[in-house]
C-alpha cells in the first residue's frame, strides 16, 4: 500500500472533464501539457479513463445535462481522490450564473477540494491547482496520517 | 457476417475537449449510422442576454466560445452599433482586424496541433502548440488576458495599440511565421499526415453547397466563400483574397487552414502598417431599437448575429447561429462508410465547436 500511495504523490493523473464551460479553460489546460509549460515534469499525465485517475479537473458552471456525467466521472474515480474547479464558472457560476440551464459551480454536484478562479484561469494557476490538490489528497492517505 | 456494433463514442472522449455524443452504429469496422445528442453545453446565453443590459452583453456573448471570443464580440459589437447608427473610429477598425486575425492564427494552430495529435502525431502537437504560445504572449501583452481578451467594446476598442507594442508585434509574427515555415513541410508533406488524412471524408462543392458548409470546410471543397470578402471593419481595405483548395478532403482542409494561418500573419501586418491615428472609441448614445443582421467570418466559418432592441437598455432578443451547426450535417454525411479508426480525423476536420453550437 505504502508504495502505491508515495507513486501516487509523485505522479498523480489527471482526468479533465467539461462541465458546459466556453472552452476557454479548457484550452488552457491542453497549454498545461505542452512544451511552455510542461505538466508532466511533475510526473502529472492525462488520461482519458476516470478509473485510472486521481485528480479530476473540472471547468464550467455544469449544465443540468452535464451534472449526472459529472457525478458518474466522480464516483468511478478510486479513492483517494480530489477535485479541481478550474476557472471563475467553475468555481461559481461566473457570468453564466443567471442562465436557466446552468446550476452554478461545481460544488453544487461534486466536493470540491481546490478553487482555481480566473476566466480564463492561466495555466500557471491551474498547475499550482493541480499541485495543491496533490497535496491536499496526500494529508487523507495512510501514508502521512501514520507519520 | 458482418456483426452489428452500436458505440457511444462520448460525452467524455480524450480526442474530444468538449461533451458531445456521437451513436455510431458499427458494421465490422466500417460505419454505418452516427446519430448525435447534443445539449450538454446547452447554458441558455440568449436567454440570459435578454436580462443583461447590451454593453454587458459583450462580456457574455465573448464567453459563448473562448477560442474565437474576439470574433463573437465583434459582430455583436458590430449588430449593436448598427442599431444605434454609430461608426467606429478608422482605428478601432483596424485594430478590431488586429485582434480577430489573431485569435484566427491561435484557432488554426490550436486545431493543428488536435488534428496531429488526433492521429497520434504527438511531437507535431507540441512543436505547433510551441509556436501557439508566441501569439499567446503577444494577446496577453496587449490585451492582458491570454484567452478571452475582451477588446471590442460598442462604438470601438477598449485597448490601443502603442508604438512600442506594435514593433513587439511584428518582431513576433516574424519569428512565428519563421518558425512555421520550419514546420509547413511536415505538416504539409509528411508520410503518417498525408496517410491519415488525404482521401478521408470527402465532401464534393455540390455536397458542401448543398448541405450549406461554411468556413474552412466549405473554401477545401473548392467553393471560394469567405464573409471577410465582404469588407467590414477595415478588412475592404487591405486586399483581402480567400483561400480556396480542390480536395474536398481532410488533407485539403488541413491545407487551407495551414495557409490561412500565414494568410492571417500578412493580414496583421498590414493592418498594423497602414494602422491610422486618432480615436479609439465612439461613445454610444442612447438605447438600441430595431432589428439587425451581422455576419462576420470565424475562425471555423460563419457567425451571424441577430439583434433586436425595443428602446430599452435591455435587448429584446437576441440570436446567434454559430458555424459549426451548419457543418454538422456535412459531417453527418461523411462519416458512414468510412473506417472507424478515422473517426477522430474526421470529426476534427470541420472544426467542431460544441459550446458555440449549443450556447
Ligand atoms: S471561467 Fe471564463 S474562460 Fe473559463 S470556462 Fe468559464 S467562462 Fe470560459
Amino acid at each position: 500500500m505504502k508504495l502505491i500511495d508515495r507513486a501516487r504523490m509523485k505522479s498523480p493523473w489527471v482526468l479533465h472533464y467539461n462541465s458546459g464551460s466556453c472552452n476557454g479553460c479548457d484550452i488552457e489546460i491542453f497549454a498545461c501539457m505542452t512544451p511552455m509549460y510542461d505538466l508532466e515534469r511533475f510526473g502529472i499525465v492525462n488520461v482519458g479513463n476516470p478509473k485510472h485517475a486521481d485528480v479530476l479537473l473540472v471547468t464550467g458552471p455544469v449544465t443540468y445535462r452535464g451534472a449526472r456525467v459529472l457525478r458518474n466521472l466522480y464516483e468511478q474515480m478510486p479513492s483517494p481522490k480530489a477535485v479541481v474547479a478550474v476557472g471563475t464558472c467553475a468555481c461559481s457560476g461566473g457570468v453564466f450564473r443567471n442562465c436557466y440551464n446552468c446550476i452554478g459551480g461545481v460544488d453544487k454536484v461534486i466536493p470540491v477540494d481546490v478553487y482555481v478562479p480566473g476566466c480564463a484561469a492561466k495555466p500557471e494557476a491551474i498547475i499550482e491547482g493541480v499541485l495543491m490538490a496533490v497535496e491536499r489528497m496526500s494529508e487523507h492517505t495512510p501514508l502521512k496520517r501514520g507519520k | 457476417m458482418a456483426v452489428k456494433t452500436i458505440l457511444p463514442f462520448g460525452p467524455q472522449h480524450p480526442v474530444l475537449p468538449e461533451p458531445i455524443q456521437l451513436r455510431i452504429t458499427l458494421e465490422d469496422e466500417n460505419i454505418g449510422q452516427v446519430l448525435p445528442a447534443l445539449g450538454y453545453v446547452h447554458r441558455g446565453i440568449e436567454k440570459a442576454g435578454e436580462n443583461n443590459d447590451y454593453p454587458l452583453n459583450v462580456f457574455l456573448v465573448e464567453r459563448i466560445c473562448g477560442i474565437c471570443s474576439a470574433t463573437h464580440g465583434l459582430a455583436y459589437c458590430l449588430a449593436v452599433e448598427r442599431l444605434l447608427g454609430i461608426e467606429p473610429p478608422p482605428r478601432a477598425n483596424y485594430l478590431r482586424v488586429v485582434w480577430a486575425e489573431l485569435h484566427r492564427l491561435h484557432s488554426h494552430l490550436l486545431w493543428w496541433g488536435l488534428l496531429a495529435d488526433a492521429f497520434g502525431f504527438e511531437s507535431l502537437f507540441m512543436q505547433i502548440w510551441r509556436v501557439r504560445e508566441m501569439v499567446m504572449d503577444v494577446l496577453e501583452k496587449t490585451a492582458g488576458n491570454r484567452v478571452i481578451i475582451s477588446v471590442n467594446a460598442i462604438g470601438g476598442v477598449r485597448r490601443d495599440l502603442s508604438e512600442e507594442q506594435i514593433s513587439e508585434m511584428l518582431h513576433t509574427l516574424e519569428e512565428c511565421e519563421k518558425q512555421l515555415y520550419a514546420l509547413l513541410p511536415v505538416m504539409l508533406n509528411d508520410y503518417t499526415v498525408k496517410k491519415r488524412t488525404a482521401g478521408k471524408g470527402v465532401l464534393t462543392s455540390e455536397q458542401a453547397l448543398r448541405l450549406g458548409v461554411v468556413g474552412p470546410t466549405l473554401r477545401a471543397s473548392g467553393v471560394a466563400q469567405d464573409l471577410r470578402m465582404t469588407g467590414y471593419a477595415a478588412y475592404g481595405e487591405l486586399g483581402f483574397e480567400p483561400i480556396v483548395e480542390q480536395g474536398g478532403d481532410c488533407y485539403a482542409r488541413a491545407v487551407v487552414r495551414a495557409r490561412e494561418c500565414f494568410q492571417t500573419i500578412e493580414l496583421v501586418r498590414r493592418a498594423l502598417q497602414q494602422l491610422p491615428d486618432g480615436d479609439i472609441l465612439t461613445k454610444p448614445r442612447g438605447n438600441p431599437n430595431g432589428k439587425a443582421i451581422v455576419r462576420v467570418e470565424a475562425p471555423r466559418g460563419e457567425l451571424m448575429y441577430f439583434v433586436v432592441g425595443n428602446g430599452t437598455k435591455n435587448l429584446e432578443r437576441m440570436r446567434v447561429r454559430t458555424p459549426t451547426l451548419a457543418n454538422v450535417p456535412a459531417l453527418l454525411e461523411m462519416l458512414p462508410g468510412a473506417e472507424f479508426a478515422d473517426i477522430p480525423v474526421i470529426t476534427l476536420s470541420i472544426d467542431p465547436c460544441i459550446s458555440c453550437t449549443e450556447r
